[in-house]
């Protein structure tokens, strides 16, 4: 099997190590990369203007020089969050009940479900959400396309994953305790409100933040249906733009400082989902999930 | 007394448990078959063979299948070597003390949290203006090359993982060679772990938009080489709903697909993750 020239060549380990050494530097440079591209580029327009106009400036009108990215940035922490908020609870939901209540069968099923909605494209969900949800809302009050179908949208996206980390870390709470608890004489909901739920309270939380920033980091679905008009919205039902489907709308034709805005904004929102995944890995536990 | 109590909480709690999760169940069966159905009734085999036609309202997605083809394996070309190799260092040749393998590892966790549309901004930046490749499919594949990298690493290192090192140690106590040992041992073992990072790689891909927009391009016409721009599939179906009054049928067409497509890969997925990761381990 092994001829005599694959035994120990010095040479060749050395330049194989070499070679994969760099490699991985390659991968690992990355990040950096990605950092060092996004701040040279917004550098320019923060040296014209000065970092505070983007939060001062009158409004967003990139041809007069004004660049306010506040309105933009509400609406796509407004939107994060209402999702968020909203995905949490159900996805605890569908973890315990995939984990203490369904038979084993249909728990397949479940979680199969939940794998699939979470390969599906953003791009499809948001055409769903153009041909159902928005003219939906738009019945109820015009004119459909709104932060709340955002938040909608949003919600059903993230819910997967939210459900599948909940589900993991059900999974993981120490078969013992459950055993002891249930010799004790708990019942099953008390099992699960008093013992799994605190144990599991800190990396519930973690998966939570996680969704956060990946909602913050959505771009198709959110732009095909929320409206994008920039504005402060003063209600659920009003259309906004946010951070991420502006730089989507406007990358492929801005110029200048323009452009070098809407690096600022991309600066903006890498810093924010950057800043979530530190903060949920503060409050992870020992628990390792993909 | 307590006790009767106690039990009414119990079961209502169980049957609001089962009410909302098979509520929840039937509404995400509901969704997938709202998406999928309309383009599954009306798709035709000449969509896949003919070009569009009129924008995209109709005629088919030959040349759109091309171009996401075209793209898919750029990324590919260039994830790979870079993705095994970082693979294999950060599994075989780095203890988990070591400060460079520790960097790399959490510069690659940085990585997969970095939003798409922020690849796509750093690909027009570094691939579009500063390599002068434009709005081209090598552009938007290199983009997406960066953005699958550490899906790509995570899904082969654990492949590598599951190798148990009794093997090593033998391999090493017959004098084999570092590189005989990575190809003739760990490489053909770590083939299951690979095809996995491959396949999830592809399927982030396939349904990627954010970040082809402005790195490939808007341009529906058969690319003639890969410094051509080309429209993805999601891109595709992106243009379709967003800028093209009357497209909705032929969107629903391209959207199931990408979803058949995805729901492929899907399957296969967790096919070879569960059976042949599982086996293979076993079976040594």
């Amino acid at each position: 099997m092994f001829n005599s020239n694959t035994l120990s060549p010095q040479r060749n380990d050395f330049f194989l190590l070499w070679t994969l050494r760099s490699l991985s530097l390659i991968g690992g440079a990355l990040s950096l990369l990605i950092l060092l591209f996004i701040v040279f580029e917004s550098s320019s327009v923060i040296q014209e203007i000065g970092g505070l106009s983007f939060f001062t400036d009158a409004s967003w009108y990139p041809k007069e020089g004004l660049f306010n990215l506040v309105p933009m940035l509400a609406a796509s922490l407004l939107a994060a969050f209402g999702a968020a908020l909203l995905a949490a609870p159900l996805g605890i939901l569908v973890g315990v009940f995939c984990n203490f209540y369904a038979p084993q069968s249909l728990a397949w099923f479940y979680r199969r479900c939940i794998d699939l909605l979470a390969g599906i494209p953003s791009v499809v969900y948001g055409f769903w959400g153009l041909v159902f949800l928005v003219p939906w809302i738009g019945s109820l009050r015009p004119p459909g396309a709104s932060l709340i179908s955002g938040i909608i949208i949003l919600t059903i996206m993230i819910l997967p994953t939210m459900a599948m980390t909940a589900d993991a870390i059900f999974r993981t709470t120490s078969k013992s305790q459950l055993k002891s608890a249930s010799a004790l004489g708990f019942s099953k909901w008390s099992i699960i409100y008093k013992i799994v739920f605190p144990a599991a309270r800190k990396n519930l939380f973690a998966g939570f933040i996680l969704q956060i920033g990946r909602a913050l980091g959505e771009t198709m679905a959110i732009l095909m249906v929320c409206g994008n008009v920039v504005q402060l919205p003063k209600s659920f039902f009003d259309p906004v733009r946010t951070l991420t489907a502006n730089m989507a709308l406007e990358m492929a034709y801005a110029t200048g400082q323009h452009r070098s805005a809407l690096f600022v904004s991309g600066l903006l929102l890498l810093i924010l989902v950057v800043g979530l995944v530190f903060i949920a890995d503060f409050f992870e536990q020992d628990l390792r999930y993909d | 007394m307590i006790k009767s109590a106690q039990s009414k909480v119990e079961y209502l709690v169980t049957y609001i448990v089962w009410g909302l999760s098979i509520l929840l169940l039937l509404s995400m069966i509901f969704l997938i078959y709202k998406m999928v159905g309309p383009g599954f009734s009306t798709i035709r085999w000449d969509y896949f063979l003919s070009e569009p036609l009129n924008s995209g309202r109709s005629g088919g997605i030959s040349s759109i299948l091309i171009s996401t083809l075209l793209i898919v394996g750029v990324c590919l070309f260039v994830a790979i070597p870079i993705g095994l190799g970082t693979a294999i260092w950060l599994t075989e040749f780095t203890t988990s003390q070591s400060f460079l393998g520790q960097n790399i590892r959490r510069s690659l966790d940085i990585l997969a949290g970095v939003p798409s549309i922020v690849f796509g901004l750093f690909g027009n930046a570094l691939f579009c203006r500063y390599l002068g490749l434009g709005f081209s499919i090598i552009s938007g594949g290199l983009t997406l090359a960066c953005m699958v990298l550490p899906i790509l690493i995570r899904s082969i290192e654990v492949g590598i993982r599951s190798i148990p090192s009794e093997h090593r140690f033998s391999a090493s106590a017959l004098g084999l060679s570092t590189f005989s040992q990575l190809y003739h041992l760990i490489l053909p073992l770590a083939v299951p772990g690979i095809v996995v990072g491959l396949v999830l790689g592809i399927g982030r891909a396939v349904a990627e938009t954010a970040a082809l927009v402005f790195t490939s391009g808007y341009v529906d016409r058969m690319p003639s080489s890969i410094s051509d721009s080309g429209r993805s599939l999601s891109v595709h179906i992106y243009d379709l709903s967003m800028n093209v009054p009357g497209g909705e049928s032929n969107a629903y067409k391209s959207v199931f697909v990408i979803l058949i497509l995805l729901f492929f890969l899907n399957t296969l997925t967790m096919f070879l993750a569960d059976r042949l990761l599982a086996r293979k381990v076993m079976n040594e």
